[in-house]
């Protein structure tokens, strides 16, 4: 593999992800609304009835849409990584899978464009998402928008490499929708992303267990903090572990020389 | 060479080295055994016909040669590259028209073909000339722009065959390519392999179940349940079974078989 090689069918992969979505409208748009109707609808009626105390990485007194925030920048990931490995399968189904698996470069390499391009399509959908809230009243610190851009590829990758492993796994289209709903609102709603931990520690110890040992908690926490500069190392840690572990097992699924199923099916052979 | 024509001589064919060759492959789904102990050597500038019912393991076959299977019993090596160790290398060297489609509906012909000539790392010079000239040549240069939903399943089929060259490929592979389409989509695509075989020396293997897709002159290899049951040019395929012509020869090969199976 040489590195124009590599770059050229990296840029191949972001370009069609890109005109892919940028061809589907709607997709941006309702990645848009899900979380503004969190924030402007949800976050409103709790502002009023929910008071927050001052606890890291917050230095003063903050409203609950303020709070809500980085759940909700997760949230958009979390959706998109699932939209990512839904269209994997779709692409498996259909048969492009095999074109882009019989591509003469490593497959961990087309994996990880794969990943890093539908990263791309929600991170764009972060920022849009974060400048229409701060035009509803909801801002965000601005010294923070830069740092969370790495921390957003970091975090976007994780999601998509759970998405992937997923994908890896089931057989259908339809299977995997209910599987994404399935797995989404419990890890949305067991997170740290809708309250902070010690509320939650507050109302159950069991649920408060729960969130500690979701990924997605530390996914919220990680972009929190970095929205404040501050850094938050036990975040980080879970983050890049829990990418590691899901990338591994995603690219054991698409080998076949490891028997990864998904490999088998995308040749759709018999 | 044959200097006249700029083809590969018959005799040059035969004494070059093959740009792909197989040896000892076998493959099994579980308990099933879907490939047995397959040999087999592609000439350059020669169209080999893999010739077998359904289920007999064409796929399979080529599901293992374009490395979306992988086998541990036998090797595999394409343009000199051993497929298990220098797998990018061999790949390369590989044009695939699979069996089922496998172009994005949801972009045009040109975005298609640009996708695939980055994942084969062409410049993007270099690919939008190459697209242009082939294109040009199977006749769909004003259907450029269109998205490939609107065109019909032969102008689908070409466009995938145009793929498939973008990198001139040593070895063109084609999994029943006809599947699905008219007979004068058929014609065309017959002759236009073996014209490409003819012109520019590649080694093309196409699977197929259909007798009358195979040439007089073309390699043949007959692979049923598995096995290859039979192998060498047409007519002594035919000779050694004593049947009339292809479509006995084949019908005899695969029966017999057939009886002798428990």
């Amino acid at each position: 593999m040489t590195a124009a090689h590599a770059g050229r069918a990296f840029w191949a992969i972001l370009w069609r992800e890109l005109l892919r979505f940028v061809q589907q409208r709607e997709r941006f748009f309702a990645a848009l609304v899900r979380p503004l109707v969190w924030l402007l609808v949800f976050a409103a009626g709790f502002r009023a009835t929910l008071g927050l105390s001052i606890i890291p990485p917050y230095e003063t007194y903050i409203t609950y849409d303020v709070y809500v925030v980085p759940g909700l920048i997760g949230l958009i990931q979390l959706f998109n990584g699932m939209q990512n490995s839904l269209s994997m399968v779709y692409d498996r189904e259909m048969g492009s899978m095999r074109v882009l698996l019989a591509t003469p470069l490593p497959r961990g390499y087309l994996l990880l464009a794969r990943m890093l391009s539908g990263t791309a399509v929600s991170i764009i959908q972060v920022y849009a998402f974060l400048a229409i809230a701060a035009l509803c009243g909801t801002e965000t610190p601005l010294a923070g928008l830069l740092p969370l851009l790495p921390v957003l590829v970091l975090t976007g990758l994780t999601l998509s490499a759970l998405g992937m492993f997923l994908s890896s796994r089931i057989r259908q289209l339809e299977n995997f929708a209910g599987v994404m709903n399935f797995l989404i609102f419990p890890m949305f709603f067991m997170s740290s992303a809708l309250y902070p931990l010690w509320r939650v520690r507050e109302g159950s110890v069991l649920l408060y267990e729960l969130c500690r040992f979701n990924p997605f908690t530390y996914v919220v926490e990680l972009v929190r903090s970095t929205l404040y500069l501050q850094f938050n190392a036990v975040a980080l840690a879970v983050v890049v572990g829990t990418l590691v572990v899901f990338g591994a097992l995603a690219l054991i699924g698409y080998t076949p020389a490891r028997g990864g199923p998904a490999a088998g099916r995308a040749a759709g052979g018999g | 060479m044959d200097t006249a024509t700029g083809r590969p001589a018959p005799q040059a064919a035969q004494a070059a080295p093959p740009v792909l060759r197989i040896r000892g492959l076998s493959y099994s789904y579980g308990k099933t055994k879907a490939l047995e102990n397959i040999d087999l050597a592609l000439r350059p500038g020669r169209v080999t016909a893999l010739l077998g019912p359904n289920g007999a393991g064409k796929t399979t076959l080529f599901s293992l040669i374009t490395g979306l299977f992988d086998s541990r019993h036998g090797e595999i090596e394409i343009a000199g590259h051993a497929l298990r160790r220098a797998r990018s290398r061999a790949l390369a060297a590989l044009g695939i028209v699979f069996q089922a489609q496998t172009l994005d509906l949801d972009l045009s012909v040109d975005q298609n073909l640009r996708y695939f000539a980055g994942l084969r790392g062409l410049p993007g010079a270099h690919a939008r000339r190459r697209i242009a000239a082939l294109l040009e040549e199977i006749g769909l240069a004003e259907k450029a722009k269109a998205k490939v939903r609107t065109l019909s399943g032969g102008q689908r089929r070409r466009v995938e065959v145009a793929r498939a060259l973008l990198d001139r490929p040593a070895v063109l592979l084609l999994d029943e390519p006809s599947t699905g389409l008219d007979i004068a989509t058929r014609r065309w695509l017959i002759e236009h392999v073996h014209r490409l075989a003819r012109e520019h020396g590649m080694g093309v293997l196409m699977a197929t179940h259909l007798t009358d897709e195979v040439m007089p002159e073309d390699d043949l290899v007959v692979l049923h349940r598995g096995r290859i049951v039979a192998a060498g040019q047409v007519g002594e395929v035919i000779a050694a079974t004593g049947a009339a012509d292809l479509d006995a020869a084949f019908t005899s090969l695969t029966s017999v078989r057939r009886e002798e199976a428990p």
